[in-house]
């Protein structure tokens, strides 16, 4: 009599056990759209990458286009601010790290290192200052290349005065690193792919 | 109890009489099936890009898809194009944007960009189509209804692709003597649900072998037809297949969960009963 | 009910935040021991399937929120962006829409057990009155809930429901011009009811808090309408509720589920897929199925006033219920009249709501006149009446009698 009592209350307490965890189990599984309908949407993620047609931008040109809600540079640099940027040593820039996401483990900040695939002319970068976000102003600077009266190359933020040389790389000023460099290949000789 | 059944069922018997009381159409849609009809249907990829070639050659020129993105033809439980295929197709549409000096311009459609509309707006439309506003076919199969019913559509569906289909098929001559009173620039069609006369015409539509499919599959018009409706299901409900596979889950797992439910209250109780 | 806590917190940290806040024991009191009558049936796990039913509207409603644009340009197409690309936006969607419909299933269902049994009958008036008022809350909160999509029928549908307030003398244009906020319904309309629909969820949640507080005074009806005696009568509310309960919320569920997943659009309009549109009228305008019967009685009058009158009086009639019925017995278990009489009304309610779906032509125009007379016919004449003429069963003396009674199986 005794064994038959603690039997039903065995069988009772596995089965209030299973359907504790049976109920528990749906309960985080319908939890899960909650949660994941704010991830980004599919919206966004179709906009999270973007193609760019480099033929169209002339040597010396550069434009600005939005990735992810961001503006980016993509310039086609002159022979004369590649070898400034070059002629860098290591040791002046203020900040030593590539900041180039396409690198494995991020490296100095030579100049190789701030391009893709060895295409040195392409300078592509956040346009966004490492300070506090405002949007640098092009060919200006102490660092740019001057050539005639006209200066290549080169950003300087207007709103404290960060100074970027011709590699992007941050020079003076309160900024506290270079122009970070962002997801990007070359899809052909002259098309490549933000993000 | 019974007594409750019972009247239940008389009350219930009134909604299942009301079909034919209230049809807007003349006709009812035809009752053809799909492959995505029932808790099991699945899309026919190949007729969903047979579908979609149809609403490009025939269709596009007058009606906009704006809440179909290009990209969505590449999505799971879709039509199934890759990835290259949709930038193609994506290339072959033009799309207004502004360039870099804000002057606006038509450039190639690209994945991100949704449907154009043929039209600049509404009334642009209007003047191109004698004062007919040709509607978006984002969503024109749920905004259909093929019949009517409480009961009717409980088990066959509202039967919105079923009109689009009986739309497109369902020119005929008028009977004589509504032939005389035919309103100018209209066309005769019995399933159109907004009155006999229907300003898309029928010649403009679909005709035998007018668009030809990639794979050589047949084209008559009611092919074309059954294509481009059950591509336009799709733009409707591209999460369809998602829904029900998703809703087989829970099914099961709700199951489960009430016998054991069940299970342990017959326990609890039965010292009490 | 109230008195004393069977609640003894053992840990130290449990007695010294009981003395300051105690609600463990209010738990227990009022959600696990609370003692309830050992015969309630399944009509009664319907407050239960509410409660389910109020969070999964509130959740949903929020999370659609964060996608959801109220302007009158882009409402609509937010939609169909939470339709295609929020991550399981199809499904916050369905579940929010269909969550609507099987809201009021269940409070119907909820309401007739009530009007069955008895449940408003003294002491509980005011249960049954704050019952009414969470029944117009609702109906307030899904009105312009289903306004927010614009589509055809939202934008329609809200146009000839305020239009309705026009119908008061002297100031039914001002109220009508200050509900939209404009000369129609229009962004001004559409912006406030976002905002209304999003509070009143809460404010119906703290109004079902005064409910089940109501209930919990007295306790729970029965299906015998005799009173608890004593303890012999009771069991306490959890395990055995708890799982009857959560049984019945579950096979609720499945029903639910099946029209998420299967049905979703079944009981909503199809033309409220397209887009709204100031200047072109649908052929048919009709709400959704729970106001039907309201509906008809709406256009059964000919007379714009006379007919906003009587649509509201429907509604607020039931507020008078507990004084119209006049039997000395609660439980239509015992009222063999009464029973039936039931049942034609529950018929006639339905039938109702199937004119309120029809056009107003034709012979539904008479059948609608003739079910809305005997609809205040019910409340006014037929419940006064019957409680007076009518001759009750035996009742049983108390609930335990009643359920041994059944459990000896008949020879």
């Amino acid at each position: 009599m005794a064994d038959a009592a603690h039997d039903t209350v065995n069988r009772r307490d596995f089965l209030m056990i299973a359907t504790g965890a049976v109920a528990g189990v749906g309960a985080v599984l319908t939890a899960w759209p909650f949660i994941n309908q704010m991830n980004p949407d599919a919206a966004v993620l179709a906009m999270a990458s973007i193609e760019v047609d480099l033929a169209s931008i002339a040597e010396g040109q550069e434009v600005i286009l939005k990735w992810r809600g961001n503006p980016v540079f993509v310039r086609h640099r002159n022979k004369a601010e590649i070898d400034a940027a070059k002629a860098v040593p290591l040791a002046d820039l203020k900040d030593p790290n590539s900041r180039n996401d396409n690198l494995k483990g991020s490296g100095e900040a030579s100049d190789e290192n701030r391009v893709v695939g060895g295409k040195e002319q392409f300078l592509v970068m956040m346009a966004v200052c490492t300070h506090l976000g405002c949007v640098p102003l092009g060919n200006s600077g102490e660092f740019a290349v001057v050539q005639g009266n006209a200066k290549t190359g080169g950003w300087f933020c207007p709103c404290h005065g960060s100074q970027y040389d011709t590699a992007g790389r941050i020079r003076k000023g309160p900024a506290p690193e270079n122009l970070p460099v962002p997801p990007y290949k070359y899809l052909s000789d002259t098309k490549i792919q933000i993000g | 109890m019974k007594k409750f059944a019972s009247l239940l069922i008389a009350a219930s018997a009134l909604f299942a009489a009301s079909g034919a009381a209230f049809a807007e159409a003349e006709k009812s849609a035809k009752p053809i099936g799909y492959s995505f009809e029932g808790p099991f249907g699945t899309f026919d990829k190949a007729q969903l890009q047979r579908g979609y070639k149809v609403y490009k050659e025939v269709c596009s020129g007058c009606h906009a898809m704006k809440f179909v993105s290009f990209r969505n033809l590449a999505d799971r439980g879709g039509p199934g194009f890759t990835e290259e295929q949709v930038k193609a197709l994506a290339a072959t549409f033009k799309v207004h944007d502004l360039d870099g000096n804000g002057a606006s311009i038509d450039r190639a459609g690209l994945p991100s960009d949704a449907f154009p509309s043929p039209f600049a707006n509404d009334d642009a439309a209007k003047a191109a189509n004698g004062g007919a506003l040709p509607p978006d076919l984002s969503l024109i199969t749920k905004a259909r209804e093929g019949w009517h019913g409480t009961f009717n559509q409980l088990i066959n569906g509202i039967g919105g692709p079923q009109y689009v289909y009986s739309l497109l098929t369902g020119y005929e001559d008028p009977p004589a003597d509504m032939a005389k009173d035919a309103p100018a620039g209209k066309y005769y069609n019995p399933y159109f649900q907004n009155g006999i006369w229907i300003s898309m015409p029928a010649a403009g539509t679909l005709t035998d072998g007018r668009v030809v499919y990639d794979d050589g599959a047949k084209n008559t018009v009611d092919d074309m037809a059954k294509d481009v409706s059950a591509f336009l299901a799709w733009t409707a409900e591209p999460k369809m297949e998602e829904r029900k596979q998703t809703g087989f889950e829970v099914m099961i797992y709700l199951a489960i969960l009430a016998g054991l439910l069940y299970a342990v209250k017959k326990k609890i109780w039965r010292d009490i009963h | 009910m109230s008195g004393p806590s069977n609640y003894q917190p053992t840990s130290a940290i449990g007695k010294w935040f009981h003395e300051r806040l105690p609600i463990v024991a209010f738990v227990k009191d009022h959600a696990l021991d609370f003692p309830t009558p050992k015969n309630l049936n399944y009509w009664w796990t319907f407050g239960g399937i509410l409660a389910v039913m109020m969070v999964v509207q509130i959740i949903s409603g929020i999370v659609l929120v964060m996608h959801y644009t109220p302007h009158v340009d882009m409402a609509f197409a937010s939609v169909e962006h939470i339709m295609r690309d929020v991550n399981y936006g199809w499904l916050l969607r369905y579940m929010h829409m269909t969550g609507a419909s099987f809201f009021f299933i269940a409070v119907y269902i909820h309401m007739f057990r009530g009007m069955y049994y008895g449940s408003y009958k003294a002491p509980r008036e005011v249960l049954w009155m704050i019952g009414v008022i969470i029944y117009l809350i609702m109906m307030a909160t899904a009105f312009m809930g289903y306004v927010l999509p614009w589509g055809q029928m939202s934008f329609w549908g809200a146009k000839v429901i305020t239009n309705l307030f026009s119908a008061i003398p002297f100031v039914g244009d001002s109220i009508t011009t200050w509900l939209w906020g404009g000369y129609s319904v229009d962004n001004p309309t559409l912006n406030r009811f976002f905002s209304l629909h999003y509070l009143l969820p809460f404010v119906l949640a703290g109004v079902v808090i005064l409910h089940i507080w109501a209930l919990h005074v007295p306790g729970n009806n029965n299906p015998t309408g005799i009173s608890v005696k004593g303890p012999q009568d009771t069991v306490p509310f959890h395990p055995y509720y708890t799982l009857k309960d959560g049984f019945a919320i579950v096979a609720f569920l499945i029903v639910y589920g099946l029209f998420v997943f299967y049905g979703p659009n079944y009981m909503g309009d199809a033309v409220n897929y397209v887009q709204a549109n100031p200047l072109s009228t649908p052929a048919h305008i009709k709400p959704e199925w729970y106001y039907l019967p309201f509906y008809a009685i709406l256009r059964s009058i000919p007379n714009k006033l006379l007919g906003v009158i009587a649509m509201f009086s429907s509604i607020l009639i039931l507020l008078f219920l507990p004084w119209l019925d006049t039997s000395r017995v609660r439980s239509g278990t015992y009222r063999p009249v009464f029973k039936l009489e039931f049942w034609v009304f529950a018929v006639v309610c339905v039938a109702l709501g199937y004119i309120g779906s029809r056009p107003p032509e034709g012979s539904y125009v008479m059948w609608g006149q003739i079910l809305t007379v005997y609809y205040f016919a019910h409340f006014i004449i037929i419940l006064p009446l019957m409680g007076l003429l009518e001759t009750p069963k035996a009742l049983p003396s108390s609930i335990s009698e009643d359920v041994l009674a059944k459990a000896v199986p008949a020879k």
